[in-house]
């Protein structure tokens, strides 16, 4: 389509080169491989003039590219004069003729291997920065946390009950309804494989237990890392990234006695309360399916059931739901705040946010175990 | 090409013509069947009160916000009924420089920039590079930009790269919401100059929504009034400073206008 746009003939000494057609943005690949093609060979030239008056159409693309044949012939010596062109065109070629060639070490590039061994120090680098970061963020909870204590009037009780809302009485319904089936599953895998053995009725005991100790916290601070951390850290960032958190410490508020206490506090005490909940509707799960599916008589199962638990495993579990509420919050207050200008600044912190606190919530769900193992609880 | 036609006789061409557009939100009409011409090469300053609909009008030829009634046809292409491809044409023909810059946050400017040329044309490397500087020089920055973020640039950097990637593809026309919004006076009085010379160079139709009292002196050809949801007015500076319409009185013989300070040191 877009045909001969630069034609060369050489008289001796000099290069005549004519230009033709439209030279746009639509034809840029054609008249720049036409361009590199004109300019190689011919050491013998000494004088260039380039003829533009068949040019009937020139954009910024076009002008660049005259330009660019100018230059690699008045780069080797030649004296070259350009002809013929438009009135109109004039002010546009001038402008382009003002530009600076980039510098080539803008863009240096090292080799694969160093950036891939590199990638690994920087991500071990930034294990260590973000703990800090938890440590830092941990500090100026205690220091928020002191002056409200001190000036109880100063803590943002609207803002608390608000997150309490989002984060504890929204999340119930889901809460209840996965902690059921979770319930349901381990007590049916329970029944088929303990029935091997005869022995269909400690179903009731590994329900029991494993749910009010382990399974109903995990699963609930499991749901609210990505439920609700996500939420946080995606609500800071996004606040970060429109100085809303710098307009906060210009008024003279701390951005985490006013943002991040409340959200805090919020997940201190729903987690709780959704653990409790959520145990509760896992041994309803479990209980049914030992009905329905094993035979045995919710009578059978809740007589079975007290003499299996006692106060302890339903403390044990509960002890730790508070801790896990606090690293959920911790890491997803950390991580909001880290959020740079760039919306994908924005995503990767939310994914690190919510990869970041459930393992952190499984490591200290071990720590637990060996703790209480060894109090003998 | 573009001014040969536009300056002078009657037979101007029209690219952006808007006929009866009617565009509102709930039961609150914004605007009522509007008319409204943008010729070819002409710099066109669309004024209003705050919340007139002026930004409502340019997100609607431009096809963001739908309207209720009426035509736009931009190059003569009914927008509305027109096929993709068709569409897409007259979109590669037009830039947009948003108000807040809208430049993409996780990309550098040279990524910025080379953005749209990149998808539409198929270009080598070193040619996109060198042709990212050529713009970035020709919005009055330098080639130490190409690698910030926009999140590293100051408000007048944001809007002059903005404007570069409005330009990326050569368009025929720009559409610049409040260009000079946020700017101090000189770098204000820039902008002005740098869209002046820019259409000179470029041959542009430009459509600016602004406030500024200042560019519409120095860089507007015509001026369109929107009011109560109605073009009141379209003309020269000269029919504006004449009209007896209270609004165009109170807008371009108030204070903060010129004419308002030749008036105040006659007195």
């Amino acid at each position: 389509m877009s045909g001969v746009l630069l034609e060369g003939t050489a008289e001796g000494e000099r290069l005549r080169l004519a230009g033709a057609g439209a030279w746009v943005a639509e034809n840029a690949h054609s008249l720049e491989a036409q361009v590199k093609a004109a300019t190689r060979g011919g050491d013998a030239i000494k004088r260039v003039v380039i003829d533009m008056a068949r040019v009937d159409r020139l954009d910024t693309f076009g002008a660049w590219l005259l330009e660019r044949l100018t230059r690699s012939f008045s780069a080797r010596g030649c004296d070259t004069a350009v002809t013929g062109l438009k009135e109109d065109y004039r002010a546009l070629v001038d402008e382009v003729h003002g530009v600076a060639p980039e510098q080539a070490s803008a863009h240096r590039r090292g080799n694969s291997l160093a950036a891939a061994v590199g990638a690994i120090g920087v991500s071990i680098a930034s294990v260590g920065s973000s703990l800090a970061a938890i440590v830092n963020m941990l500090g100026a909870l205690m220091v928020a946390f002191a002056r409200v204590v001190t000036h109880p009037r100063r803590f943002r009780f609207t803002s608390m009950v608000h997150q309490l809302d989002n984060v504890g009485w929204r999340a119930v319904p889901i809460i209840l309804l996965i902690t059921f089936l979770i319930g349901a599953i381990i007590a049916q895998q329970g029944i088929f494989h303990f029935r091997k053995f005869g022995a269909d009725i400690y179903v009731v005991d590994m329900v029991g237990i494993l749910v009010l100790r382990e399974i109903g916290v995990l699963i609930v601070a499991i749901m609210v890392a990505g439920r609700s951390g996500s939420a946080y850290t995606a609500e800071l960032g996004a606040m970060k990234m429109r100085e809303e958190v710098d307009a906060l410490c210009t008024m003279g508020f701390d951005p985490t006695e006013v943002l991040i206490l409340p959200r805090i506090v919020a997940l201190i005490i729903g987690v709780p309360i959704l653990t409790f909940l959520g145990s509760l509707a896992a041994l309803y799960g479990g209980g049914l399916v030992c009905w329905l599916y094993g035979g045995i008589s919710p009578d059978i199962f809740l007589s079975r059931l007290k003499e299996a638990i006692d106060l302890s495993t339903f403390e044990v579990g509960m002890i730790k739901a508070p801790f896990m509420a606090i690293v959920i919050g911790v890491v997803a207050c950390v991580e909001g705040m880290a959020v740079k200008g760039s919306s994908e600044s924005l995503g990767l912190q939310t994914t690190a946010s919510v990869v970041e606190s459930i393992f952190l919530v499984i490591v200290l769900d071990g720590f637990f175990a060996i703790f209480f193992a060894s109090i003998g609880m | 090409m573009a001014q040969d036609k536009s300056k002078g006789n009657g037979s101007r061409e029209v690219v952006i013509e808007v006929r009866g557009v009617t565009v509102g939100f709930g039961d609150h009409t914004v605007l009522d069947k509007i008319d409204l011409d943008v010729y070819r090469g002409e710099i066109l300053g669309f004024v209003g009160g705050s919340g007139a609909g002026k930004s409502v009008l340019m997100r609607t030829i431009v096809g963001l916000l739908p309207k209720r009634a009426g035509t736009i046809k931009v190059f003569g292409v009914d927008l509305a009924a027109a096929s993709d491809d068709e569409r897409h044409a007259v979109e590669r023909r037009w830039g947009v420089l948003f108000q807040q810059g809208a430049l993409f946050s996780s990309l550098t400017v040279r990524e910025n920039l080379q953005f749209p040329i990149r998808e539409y044309l198929k270009l080598s490397q070193q040619l996109l590079d060198e042709l990212a500087i050529a713009k970035l020089e020709m919005v009055g920055l330098d080639a130490s930009a190409l690698d910030k973020f926009p999140s590293e640039l100051s408000g007048g950097m944001t809007k002059r790269v903005a404007l570069a990637r409005a330009l990326a593809l050569d368009p025929d026309i720009v559409f610049l919401d409040e260009p000079t919004s946020g700017l101090d006076p000189i770098g204000a009085g820039e902008f002005d100059t740098l869209i002046a010379t820019l259409q000179r160079t470029l041959g542009l139709t430009v459509f600016m929504v602004t406030h500024d009292l200042d560019s519409l002196h120095t860089v507007c050809d015509r001026i369109a009034v929107l009011a109560d949801g109605k073009v009141i007015a379209a003309g020269t500076m000269d029919t504006m400073l004449a009209s007896t319409h209270p609004w165009l009185r109170a807008y371009f013989h108030g204070k903060r206008s010129r004419a308002g300070h030749l008036e105040a040191a006659n007195v």
